[in-house]
């Protein structure tokens, strides 16, 4: 099965990274879920939280203010001003 | 004891005390500038994701937007100079200053207006000092740089470019940062942020695949309004990254050469000072000798 590579980059330091079942962000116009095999998108984020669903181990949530990301063959990086780590 | 003598320790206690110095802040730069190559590294990923973005962004013909417009006949220029805000870091200021000198003469040729924009006290001193003018200056804290004050000086630069040139506004924006090649060698360099010359394949593997097209969410006019000005911010991130290096990296050989010219000295001025001392020593075994035989004849 295919699956997404994910990665989470804040201005100063790379937050997160691993393969992932499916992500979902805040857009500006509402939530946007993206699951492999997804068009290539780029998007911009408002400020709210990324739930990535990793291929194993628990969910990751993470609060990002602001950024956009990107999806592109499966390999989706999110760009954030800031972004913490909530498991 | 001889008044040379005296001189010579004088010379060799002070010598010694400002070697210590010298290795202290040798030592400081070592770690510091680990750390700073560290933070630029740290901050690459968020570089080269914003960079590629921006590239497939602005390949897209079909998007108009002031940012990637080409301006056919540039007026007006912002140049960005970076030093430091310390001295003591070798010749680091003042090869950026001279680079940047030499861009404003080729502004100038060219029948541009340039616009200092400083950063660094180094900067401000150099200006400050030949009583020209400048638009904005920032200090503080070049040798560990903060994301705030990069989005600070990319949102001044991004607002002086969007304005029009007959209000004021700049039609290009130039970087003059040191580039951190190695631990020996940083080199000044000039950098043009905007326009955009868009498609800069820094690292190998982004310029290889082609641009995938993208949909934009919401809109592309969007994205790039949103996106452009942290563009322009990372780049102005990593240069003060590198710059910060750059700075540290040049202290440390500073200092190194200072510590080394000590240790010099103060060889020689042992030297002296024993010079010294045999002279007197035989100085007086001679005049004890003459007295002894005057007594002696008499």
């Amino acid at each position: 099965m295919a699956v997404l590579d994910v990665q989470v980059v804040a201005a100063d330091h790379a937050v997160w990274s691993g393969e992932a079942k499916s992500l979902t962000g805040r857009t500006i116009d509402g939530d946007m879920g993206i699951l492999p095999g997804h068009t290539p998108v780029l998007a911009l984020l408002s400020e709210g939280e990324l739930t990535i669903e990793p291929v194993d181990g628990a969910t990751v949530k993470a609060k990002v203010s602001g950024g956009f990301f990107s999806v592109d063959n499966d390999k989706v990086t999110v760009v954030a001003d800031e972004a913490d780590i909530s498991e | 004891m001889g008044a040379q003598i005296r001189v010579y320790r004088q010379k060799i206690a002070s010598t010694s005390s400002m070697k210590k110095i010298f290795k202290a802040m040798e030592l400081i730069a070592t770690s510091r500038v680990g750390k700073a190559r560290n933070r630029a590294q740290a901050a690459s990923p968020y570089a080269e994701a914003i960079t590629r973005a921006v590239s497939a962004v602005a390949s897209q013909d079909d998007v108009d937007h002031i940012l990637t417009e080409k301006v056919t006949n540039p007026k007006r220029a912002a140049v960005l100079v970076m030093t430091s805000d310390r001295g003591l870091a070798g010749a680091y200021s003042t090869n950026v200053l001279k680079r940047s000198e030499s861009l404003l003469a080729r502004l100038r040729q060219d029948g541009i207006e340039a616009r200092p924009y400083l950063y660094g006290r180094k900067a401000q001193a150099f200006y400050d000092f030949r009583s020209r003018e400048y638009d904005q200056v920032w200090t503080g804290q070049t040798d560990a740089p903060g994301v705030e004050r990069a989005q600070e000086i990319g949102q001044t630069l991004v607002d002086r470019f969007t304005q029009s040139t007959e209000e004021g506004g700049v039609d290009e924006i130039y970087l003059v940062y040191t580039e951190f090649r190695s631990m020996v060698t940083q080199e000044p360099v000039v950098k043009r942020l905007l326009p955009l010359a868009v498609v800069e394949s820094q690292d190998e593997g982004a310029g290889a695949d082609p641009m995938p097209l993208y949909d934009f969410e919401p809109s592309a006019e969007e994205v790039l309004d949103a996106l452009l000005p942290k563009y322009i911010e990372s780049r102005i991130f990593s240069a003060m990254l590198e710059a910060s290096a750059s700075e540290l990296a040049a202290r440390q050989k500073a200092m190194k050469s200072a510590a080394d010219n000590a240790d010099e000295l103060i060889r020689k001025y042992t030297l002296l000072r024993n010079n010294a001392r045999q002279a007197e020593i035989t100085q007086e075994l001679t005049e004890l000798i003459a007295g002894a035989d005057a007594l002696a004849s008499s």
